[in-house]
């Protein structure tokens, strides 16, 4: 391992980039126009029913399951019903993306009909001032209707079901934009290595150009090392892009600390190694991409990229957990939303086995020069 | 003078099709070394053999001492090499080329030198992209000097290049016979391995059909000097019986073969007492061209090039 010579080659990798005006727009364009647009369709607060996350502990009663009925008929809140544990309900509306929840006690049925008081807790997110000012709205309009359909008793009609003010979701607050950061950040930590370097691998081949290099003191590893210098140092420019264009545009809230650096060098460790490999067992550049395709695209979806992967049928869930961009994404969410060192760690070092293993499995594959 | 490469009983299969059969040849540390033949004789795998970028089915191979495929890496910091159609990064200068490739060999050579030396002086600073065919050869040339390389593999060196810059090539090589290294040489122009080479092999269907130096070469398989007449087959009767030698007749043409000098004064006085007339005369030798053509057959279009010598 000669590090002049992997220095040689990157300077030769950096001006070819450089030099590549469709390159240079997607490195530095592209992840704005990212942001904007994903945070431009999801961020809109206002418009259409806000999500509400419903915890319903009176057991689906008839009172309880009208009461929701009703809310969702508003058509100013979607009902989704969950079952978070009640102590951490709260912070679990943070991590899942709700900005609305809802908790409906034990006893709602019999305390409405016994005319007994009762009380729904309502989470709002003040960062999401209008999904909450809609959400309590609808509930504390149907709370209203079904009040005066109670039976007023000796004269008085008092509320019975009451909506207090409503409770902040989990320690921090969090809204779309903030998940969408990390995911979009993955989203270019595969992306851009793995297309690019499935390519590389099957027309430098055709062209002759690793024959030549073989013909040089240059190992493969030296190469393939020089290709992710490369593609961390443009991680780390994609990543700040993208960060700074969610907080000004959006005004992300999200947390930047050196936690957050392994993952820009680990992640596209893997996937130039991955895309290397890709490219490897293709014999033409047609089947490169389709290959580079079959791996790329169920990552890009399936990972927590645009949407929190619990929210995803369980099915799904599944399948995300097996996909390594997903441990990149998690782990960025971990460190710049949660400060969740512990499975941060574990995300990281998934992702740094997996990155030796695909280095080390291309490095053995990748032929410079014809055997037969 | 030691050999820089040595080939013996070289085999190289693929399944049934023995691609190169049976080969042995010695190029002398210092001398050039043309190597020819149609296509598909098998020339190119011989040269990727050698070069160590392709592995062969039986035989010994060595260059420079090494084994090219198990010492390939070895072996690379001592050779260059210029294939056909060099490629290289499209976005990349020449002198950011050499530069590159110094650093890689950790070699210090001047880059606008190297480039002068292969008539590319003036396009130091163009992207490959931009360079035409011949340029790109020249670039694949100059790369394949920045280490300083002992011994030097040209595959088709001035293929699809001018007549000017062919020249310039052709004196880049023999400036690389002074300066004492050896040049294996693969090319289709056979006046060029006639110019260039101290030894020429000529390969067919994977065999070794004729090696030595051009003049060696053209004496054991080229036909003897000629005297050439332009007159009409009637003289070349008369000829035929009274010289009793195997005189040719072709259209307009009549060809009759020396077997010393004194040969031609006795065919001259014949000629002058058939009476019969005649427009003029020429000697004619046979080339290498000739002897590659008589002994490879005749062959595609395109597999075989020669230039008109200017």
């Amino acid at each position: 391992m000669n590090p002049r010579r992997i220095f040689a080659d990157l300077k030769v990798v950096v001006r070819s980039y450089l030099r590549n005006p469709v390159a240079l727009f997607f490195s530095l364009i592209f992840p704005i126009i990212l942001i904007a647009l994903f945070g431009t369709i999801f961020s809109a607060g206002g418009s259409g029913a806000v999500p509400l996350a419903v915890e319903n502990l009176d057991h689906n009663s008839p009172t309880s399951v009208a009461f929701l009925a009703a809310l969702n008929n508003t058509s100013l809140v979607k009902v989704t019903l969950v079952n978070y544990p009640v102590a951490s309900f709260s912070s679990q509306l943070g991590d899942n993306g709700y900005s609305v929840g809802l908790l409906i006690p034990a006893g709602f049925q019999a305390n409405y009909t016994n005319r007994t008081p009762v009380d729904l807790t309502l989470f709002t997110n003040p960062e999401n001032g209008a999904a909450a000012g809609q959400a309590e709205g609808a509930v504390s309009g149907i709370a209203n209707g079904f009040n005066l359909r109670a039976v007023c008793g000796g004269g008085s009609c008092a509320p019975v079901i009451q909506v207090p003010p409503s409770k902040n979701i989990g320690s921090q607050v969090y809204t779309y934009i903030d998940y969408l950061i990390p995911g979009l950040i993955g989203f270019s930590i595969l992306t851009s290595p793995m297309f690019s370097m499935v390519d590389i691998a099957s027309s430098y081949r055709k062209e002759g150009i690793f024959r030549e290099l073989s013909l040089t003191p240059l190992t493969k590893s030296e190469w393939l090392l020089s290709r992710i210098s490369w593609y961390v140092v443009l991680t780390f420019i994609t990543a700040a892009i993208m960060i700074g264009a969610g907080v000004g545009l959006f005004g992300a809230h999200v947390e930047i600390t050196l936690g957050l650096v392994p993952y820009l060098i680990v992640g596209p460790f893997l996937f130039v190694a991955l895309g290397m490999l890709a490219g490897t067992v293709a014999r033409t550049p047609e089947s490169a991409a389709l290959i580079g395709n079959i791996i790329t695209f169920p990552m890009m979806f399936l990972s927590g990229t645009f949407f929190a992967v619990s929210m995803f049928p369980s099915g799904l869930q599944v399948v995300a957990h097996v996909l390594p961009l997903y441990y990149v994404i998690d782990g960025m969410d971990q460190v710049m939303l949660f400060s969740n060192t512990t499975r941060a760690l574990f995300d990281v070092g998934v992702v740094a086995i997996l990155a030796v293993i695909v280095f080390a499995l291309a490095v053995r594959f990748f032929q410079w020069r014809d055997v037969e | 003078m030691s050999a820089a490469i040595e080939v013996r009983g070289l085999v190289k299969t693929y399944g049934p099709l023995a691609a190169v059969d049976h080969i042995e040849f010695t190029v002398e540390s210092g001398s050039v070394y043309a190597f020819l033949g149609p296509n598909g004789a098998g020339k190119t795998t011989t040269t990727e053999i050698l070069e160590g970028l392709r592995r062969r089915t039986e035989g010994e191979v060595r260059v420079l001492g090494l084994d090219p495929w198990k010492q390939g890496y070895a072996l690379h910091q001592r050779i260059g090499v210029i294939p056909q159609d060099f490629r290289f990064f499209e976005k990349i200068t020449p002198k950011e080329g050499i530069e590159y490739y110094a650093s890689l060999f950790g070699t210090h050579p001047d880059p606008q030198e190297l480039l002068q030396r292969v008539d590319l002086g003036d396009k130091s600073n163009s992207r490959f992209d931009t360079l035409s065919g011949g340029q790109k050869q020249k670039l694949g040339l100059a790369l394949a000097l920045t280490n300083n390389p002992e011994v030097c593999f040209l595959d088709e060196p001035t293929t699809g290049l001018d007549p000017q810059a062919r020249r310039s090539i052709w004196e880049v090589i023999r400036t690389l016979r002074r300066e004492g290294r050896t040049v294996f040489l693969t090319t289709h122009y056979l006046e060029e391995a006639e110019l260039l080479a101290d030894q020429v092999g000529i390969i067919h269907h994977g065999k070794i059909i004729a090696s030595g130096t051009p003049g060696e070469i053209i004496r054991a398989h080229g036909r003897a000097e000629r005297l050439v007449f332009e007159a009409p087959a009637a003289l070349g009767s008369y000829l035929r019986s009274n010289l009793g030698t195997a005189v040719e007749i072709h259209d307009g043409r009549v060809e009759v073969p020396l077997e010393s000098n004194r040969d031609a004064l006795r065919v001259l006085s014949a000629v002058e007492s058939s009476g019969i007339a005649w427009q003029g005369f020429t000697t004619k030798r046979d080339t290498l061209e000739d002897v590659f053509v008589r002994m490879v057959g005749p062959m595609d279009e395109g597999a075989l090039k020669s230039e008109t010598p200017a």
